[in-house]
């Protein structure tokens, strides 16, 4: 890789060049000034580029040499399911008859897409133990908002307007507090016990008639799996609010418990995770959301329906909450997770789980001497380690981070879940072979070794990287959001 | 099981479940308690090989009418247009659709350098400061472009004008229920936003107005106007634009909007059934703090090198928690690299000309339809969509079009009671003359 800077597109522009050839006119031109009121045409061009087509492969070449992904190298990065993206997928949503069509066609000429969307919702709601999915929420946080005002709109028909209140844990994704402000609640958190586990005397405290519902991730964020569930479920249910499944971690237990049978009332699932949507550098996902009959009234509208064998929307829900996105979702991530879906069949997906799971603990007995292993008990798709330890010799587990980045690896989760001080949290996913995983252990074996011998070498990571560590604060304090010409 | 997504061996497991100190992989699920522990396997379809599923999932697709067989003349909102080939070869590179969010930015300056640059053509296209890295869509786009506005001017009610994409506005009302937020819709006139309604509507609990520009009738909105009535009330002034007609169109920034939303599907992204595509979301530097999502800024290495980081972040869900003001997380970062490839091969030329044939092959059309004898009630300038006055059911009307090879424009009578026989066509730089021609004749036929 070239260490140099890598030029902006704006900076390798020059007058005259063109990386497009548009059909001639095939009509009567006609003077732009005559069909625009005064005013209304632009001046000024905007500065877009002006390049080759060779330039526009050159420049983008080169920056995806400069980006690691899975494809490049082993992505532990905890809670992200950083698994293998099937290139099948890739090409079955490039067909055309799944590309190139109009979301507001005749449902007659598009029966081949509703009956895909269809059956991925069958498959969802076999897979998660509900009633009834909806496939219009665009990512996770969008699916968890989604279901959350589902259970607003709950509340609200049965006059229960005094529940303004949604639990959450404290390992909780940070999306879960700030969805639950979206849909307009107040966030209580609930405490951890020293098992890692939602304390349920603490629950059992902070649960009342004000409470709309709790968000839950089972397994949690420390990969733990929420033993007394049921329990958690009945002090919920008891006080008349509704228990959430955050999807985030299903890798973990797909074929082996769902949240409809643990007593969720609604699920969401980030399909460009469990089901191998491809994360594209930040999305697109697609986060459907599964719901218990209780909620059906209350979904998004339109909702598709199967009418003798014909596929089409219903838009007479009375009580649904709205729409929540224009149209009927990420329609081309959702024929990705159908594809992987189809492709694993219900043998597959139980293999899914059982080896991610089987993974995640070989690594953490790899690992666990020679880091604190702050919960040690079985871990479910994930883990958790303390650089505490190496903390004490000077050595943060962000350095250690860096370090590994040296060693060709994007490194796990760091500082979080917020309740295991210097926090990194590893999911290794099904699809990495056992030779991935030891190399990844044996580096970050010599990383611990090496902060107890030759810490600078930690600190002062990364060293092979195409740059060095970037200064955050600088850009913060002075941001610079876009090229200006010099 | 043998897969070839999992590389799992008999030996593998031996070696691990010895390291683990267990016998069975069964061991590592016996803390899910007996009650609610699965048994057995889903009951969902088998699993297929690839070739005899790729051949099944074809034969789905081709159930689908698709505008690569079909002239499509549909807009509202999602346009058929020229997609440069290099696009889908960018962002097949794996390198980037592999990738997670940008955290890690020593090895993810590719793609934090390639949302920079999309940040910069989305404020060169608006002619606003700055925008974010995108959001879902158009739509939530808007719809947090309100929240953000009532938070920001602690007012509690959002005027959207009726002239907006209808799904959009059915999208902000569910956002602003969530924040107790009120929306008022602000009838039209002849198509355009009713300007008089509008001065009478607003107030000082106004926290914003928003408009589309070009609106959903294709129209072309009196922004200046727009802008002199929301500021006089100290609102802030939304608008939701086309960016591929910014390429002729004097951009929102120019008329001093505060908040610039909308979509970059025109700019190389699928039409795809309606997703995903690219919400875009900028604003003034007086926002900045305020912006939902991620930004990417400029700053330098150790050795002052340039390089881009993910900042301003403590404006995100993940720092704030319960005190964030928007809880979106991944946006669509492949599609705005998409966006950002189209744009970039297109050009500072090729935006203008494309949006130039897009005013002026519709234009065409218009004049055909009147000449055919059908009405075109809004009379206004517009961009690429024109309404259309038909003689009976549009359904009707489409179904026959569908047998002619063309995908008809969208049925009005589905969103707006007063606007029944009614059809939004759009002309795409995509419809050859021959395809307009064919169109107007075969409506004429169907309704003569």
């Amino acid at each position: 890789m070239h260490k140099e800077n890598q030029p902006l597109i704006f900076e390798i522009t020059k007058a005259g060049r063109v990386g497009y050839n548009l059909p001639e006119l095939d009509v009567p031109e006609v003077d732009l000034s005559t069909l625009l009121p005064q005013g209304m045409q632009r001046e000024e061009e905007a500065e877009l580029p002006e390049v080759s087509e060779l330039d526009i492969m050159r420049h983008y070449t080169a920056l995806s040499n400069r980006n690691h992904g899975v494809d490049t190298g082993f992505y532990p990065l905890g809670s992200c399911t950083m698994k293998y993206n099937p290139k099948m997928n890739e090409s079955v949503a490039r067909f055309p008859g799944f590309a190139n069509i109009h979301p507001l066609q005749d449902e007659a000429s598009v029966q081949g897409a509703l009956e895909l969307m269809y059956d991925l919702q069958e498959h969802l709601i076999e897979i998660t133990g509900m009633d009834e999915v909806t496939l219009q929420p665009a990512a996770g946080a969008h699916g968890e908002w989604t279901a959350l005002m589902m259970i607003r709109a709950f509340h609200e028909a049965n006059g229960d307007t005094q529940r303004t209140k949604v639990i959450v844990p404290d390992s909780a994704h940070g999306t879960n507090p700030a969805s639950a402000t979206v849909a307009g609640f107040e966030t209580i958190t609930v405490k951890s016990n020293e098992d890692g586990l939602v304390d349920l005397e603490d629950l059992r405290r902070v649960a009342g008639p004000d409470t709309a519902a709790l968000m839950l991730t089972n397994p949690n964020t420390l990969g733990l799996f929420e033993e007394t569930i049921l329990e958690l479920a009945e002090i919920i249910h008891g006080v008349g609010g509704k228990l959430y499944y955050d999807g985030a971690n299903l890798n973990a237990v797909m074929s082996k418990a769902r949240p409809g049978d643990m007593g969720f009332d609604c699920v969401h699932l980030n399909l460009h995770k469990t089901f191998t949507g491809p994360h594209g550098g930040g999305g697109p996902g697609s986060g459907p959301v599964g719901v218990k009959a209780e909620l059906i009234p209350f979904l998004p509208s339109p909702v598709l329906v199967k009418v003798d064998d014909k596929y089409t929307f219903d838009y007479n829900r009375p009580q649904t909450i709205g729409r929540v996105k224009p149209f009927y979702g990420n329609f081309g991530i959702n024929v990705r997770a159908y594809t992987y879906i189809r492709s694993m069949g219900p043998d597959g997906l139980k293999a899914v789980t059982e080896y991610a799971v089987l993974n995640a603990n070989y690594m953490m007995r790899r690992l666990e001497g020679h880091f604190d292993l702050p919960y040690n008990r079985h871990c479910k798709h994930e883990f958790v380690l303390s650089g505490r330890r190496q903390k004490k010799l000077g050595v943060r587990t962000l350095d250690m981070a860096k370090r590994l980045l040296d060693f060709g690896y994007h490194p796990p989760t760091i500082y979080f879940p917020l309740n295991v001080e210097e926090g990194m949290m590893i999911e290794p996913t099904e699809t990495e072979s056992k030779e991935t995983l030891d190399a990844f252990c044996d580096a970050l074996i010599q990383i611990a070794q090496e902060v107890e011998e030759n810490p600078e070498i930690v600190q002062n990571a990364p060293h092979t990287t195409v740059i060095s560590r970037l200064d955050e604060t600088k850009a913060a304090r002075k941001p610079v959001l876009r090229y200006i010409k010099a | 099981m043998k897969h070839r997504y999992l590389p799992m061996t008999e030996q593998d497991q031996s070696e691990m479940l010895d390291v683990i100190g267990i016998s069975s992989i069964d061991e590592l699920f016996a803390d899910i308690p007996e009650k609610v522990r699965f048994k057995g396997e889903y009951n969902i379809r088998p699993a297929k090989a690839e070739s005899a599923l790729l051949k099944e999932l074809s034969q789905l697709a081709a159930k689908n009418a698709d505008s690569k067989q079909y002239a499509s003349f549909l807009g509202a909102g999602v346009y058929d247009h020229f997609k440069p080939i290099i696009v889908d070869h960018v962002i097949s590179r794996s390198e980037f659709y592999t990738a997670y969010t940008p955290y890690q930015p020593e090895i993810s300056q590719g793609e934090l350098q390639a949302i920079f640059e999309f940040q910069t053509m989305i404020c060169e296209l608006t002619g606003m400061d700055l925008a974010n890295s995108s959001m879902y869509d158009g739509g939530t786009a808007l719809a947090e472009a309100g929240n953000l506005a009532a938070a920001h001017t602690r007012r509690k009610k959002l005027l959207v004008s009726e002239a907006v994409h209808p799904e959009y506005i059915d999208v902000v009302k569910v956002y602003a229920k969530g924040q107790n937020i009120e929306v008022v819709t602000v009838p039209m006139t002849d198509g355009v936003t009713d300007m008089v309604k509008l001065e009478e509507l607003l107030d000082e609990d106004t926290a914003a107005v928003m408009v589309q520009y070009p609106n959903f009738f294709g129209q072309i909105e009196d922004l200046a106007k727009v802008e002199q009535l929301t500021h006089a009330q100290k609102a802030l002034f939304i608008v939701s634009a086309n960016p591929l007609a910014l390429g002729v169109l004097t951009p929102p920034g120019k008329f001093g909007a505060d908040i610039t939303v909308g979509d970059a599907q025109v700019f190389g992204i699928a039409e795809a059934f309606g997703g995903p595509h690219c919400g875009f979301f900028a604003v003034t530097t007086k926002l900045m703090r305020k912006v939902p999502g991620r930004l990417v800024g400029e700053t330098t290495d150790e050795e002052g090198r340039r390089g881009y980081v993910l900042t301003l972040q403590a404006r995100e869900q993940h720092i704030r928690r319960d005190k964030a003001t928007s809880n979106i997380c991944s946006n669509q970062a492949l599609n705005a690299l998409a966006a950002s490839v189209a744009m970039t091969a297109l050009g500072k030329k090729g935006v203008k000309e494309i949006a130039t044939q897009n005013i002026v092959k519709t234009h065409y059309a218009k004049q055909a339809f009147e000449k055919a004898g059908f009405e075109v009630p809004y009379q206004g300038a517009h961009f690429n969509e024109i309404v259309v006055k038909v003689n009976g059911s549009v359904a009707d009307a489409n179904k026959g079009l569908l047998e002619k090879g063309l995908i008809g424009g969208f049925d009005l009578g589905r969103v707006n009671t007063n606007l029944k026989n009614h059809v939004l066509i759009a002309v795409t730089e995509q419809r050859t003359k021959e395809e307009i021609d064919a169109l107007v004749q075969e409506m004429g036929a169907l309704h003569a």
